[in-house]
């Protein structure tokens, strides 16, 4: 049985149910992404991961999270008290609101907003603000030179993925992710996905750049940078960036999910579980790609995303145009 | 540069990452080679090199094979061998207690204190070089563990009769 958050007739009780499940759910998957993270990284090295705590070392996220609510909080001299200390919250609050739009299931999307792909695109773009705060705040070279190149790519990455999801949008007619689910069928060759593939290949290159991850996690770069914005960051002012990392992964991987993969559509099984499939396949080939490949220097991003990425979204965009012009 | 080779660089980019992306995934299923110590123990150890150790003679394996030529100790670049050796009883002197000094020495063919110092050793393997009567060899242990520095200071002459007694 799915649960039904449509009966709640209130929407505010209904935004308020909604966000507590999501703390729940973010809080949840961030535990288990963190295992599937290790434990992939092992074995593409050869080791085994995580092992001892708890079966298969499933516990170990648990006791690092413990440890990293146990640290002492610091701060360094020279820092910016108000600044050093929004940050992490300004990074992780935008992230559990993107999830409000998403579509878990016909009878489980927290909020139906007939602009909730707008609304996504706009606070996720916010958590670049908190990498500056943060990077600015804690008076360190390294977290101020993390701050400036994360602008420079949250500038080079968020126009071609801007244009990849508006083509969708535009074939779509409609900027709701409920209704662009709903638009698409429960057959692969009914997806968006696969009707436009480039659509699909520029907002997966996107969606890594905008959660920071490698190859493309250059305001952290830990052999450059030490760890970039959060270098001076300790205990949970670390887990908070940790967790919104790992909270945007699962949002982009859930629009992806919605604009591309149609959603929780499928056949035989429950609809959450479709969309759940979907987001893990998503999020596990991001993380099979954190451990393949290095880190890009910084003008190869920006020329991937000028010279490459945002004139062939522009084309994409033309063609569906041209196609949704003459289809529709 | 050209359009059709910018094409051509952008081909070729995106088939190695997709080649990339193989071998990881190929490394994925492989089993692991991670020995987990306590359960598991590491099984060849031919390329091992713990601390060196003594070769004894092929009749009588409690005695080595080395003649006290000290070419090891000259060789160690950490100095961490001693060989010594008695010194010889000059005319009038019997009766006296043994001497004992560094080798090599005049007339000792067998060393009577043997000690390599293995908290300075970095197991470059340039004394088991040296040596004419390839007396030295790596020994095989990788779970060597001591509470004390000055438990390093490891009797070779006593190791080699211990195991010769096994």
């Amino acid at each position: 049985m799915t649960p039904d958050l449509m009966s709640f007739d209130h929407p505010l009780t209904r935004l308020v149910v909604g966000l507590l499940c999501v703390f729940a759910f973010v809080g949840l998957n961030g535990l288990v992404l963190v295992w599937v993270e290790r434990k992939v990284a092992g074995h593409v090295q050869l080791r085994p991961g995580p092992l001892h705590v708890g079966p298969y070392g499933l516990l170990q996220p648990i006791v690092d999270a413990v440890k990293l609510i146990g640290k002492q909080l610091a701060m360094p001299a020279g820092a910016d008290k108000y600044l050093y200390w929004a940050a992490p919250l300004l990074a992780f609050a935008p992230v559990t609101v993107c999830f409000l739009p998403l579509p878990f299931d016909p009878a489980l999307a927290p909020m139906r907003l007939n602009t909730g792909l707008v609304l996504i695109l706009a606070f996720s773009g916010l958590g670049v603000l908190s990498l500056i705060l943060a990077g600015w705040g804690s008076n360190n070279k390294w977290g101020l030179l993390g701050a400036a190149r994360s602008v420079a790519q949250s500038v080079a990455y968020e126009v071609p993925l801007l244009l990849s999801v508006m083509a969708v949008a535009l074939t779509a007619g409609s900027l709701d992710l409920y209704e662009i689910t709903t638009q698409q069928g429960a057959w692969p060759w009914q997806w968006y996905g696969v009707k436009n593939p480039l659509a699909f290949f520029i907002f997966l290159v996107c969606a890594v750049a905008e959660t920071n991850r490698a190859p493309f996690d250059l305001p952290e770069a830990e052999s450059e940078l030490t760890a970039g914005f959060h270098t001076e960051y300790s205990g949970m002012g670390f887990g908070l960036f940790f967790l919104a990392e790992y909270a945007s992964m699962i949002v982009v991987s859930g629009v992806a999910a919605a604009l591309f993969l149609g959603g929780w559509q499928g056949p035989f099984l429950p609809g959450i579980l479709w969309f759940l499939v979907k987001v893990y396949a998503i999020l596990l080939l991001m993380i099979w790609m954190r451990w393949t490949y290095p880190r890009v220097r910084f003008d190869q991003l920006l020329n991937l995303s000028w010279k490459w990425l945002t004139p062939l979204a522009l084309i994409d965009l033309v063609l569906v145009v041209i196609v949704a012009g003459f289809g529709g | 540069m050209s359009v059709s080779q910018l094409f051509e660089e952008a081909y070729t980019g995106l088939k190695s990452l997709v080649v990339g992306l193989g071998i990881t995934g190929k490394a994925f299923c492989q089993p692991q080679v991670t020995v987990i110590y306590p359960k598991q123990e590491v099984d060849n150890l031919s390329s091992f090199r713990g601390h060196v150790e003594l070769i004894g003679k092929d009749d009588d394996p409690s005695v080595p094979r080395c003649v006290a030529c000290g070419a090891c100790v000259k060789a160690c670049p950490s100095n961490c061998l001693t060989i010594q050796c008695p010194v010889p009883v000059k005319e009038g002197d019997e009766g006296k207690p043994v001497v004992m000094g560094p080798a090599p020495q005049k007339g000792s063919k067998t060393p009577a204190v043997v000690i390599v110092d293995f908290s300075l050793c970095s197991l470059c393997g340039q004394c088991a070089r040296a040596c004419p009567v390839d007396s030295l060899q790596f020994s095989d242990n990788p779970y060597m563990v001591r509470l004390d520095r000055k438990e390093f200071q490891i009797d070779l002459l006593a190791r080699l009769r211990r195991m010769a007694a096994e």
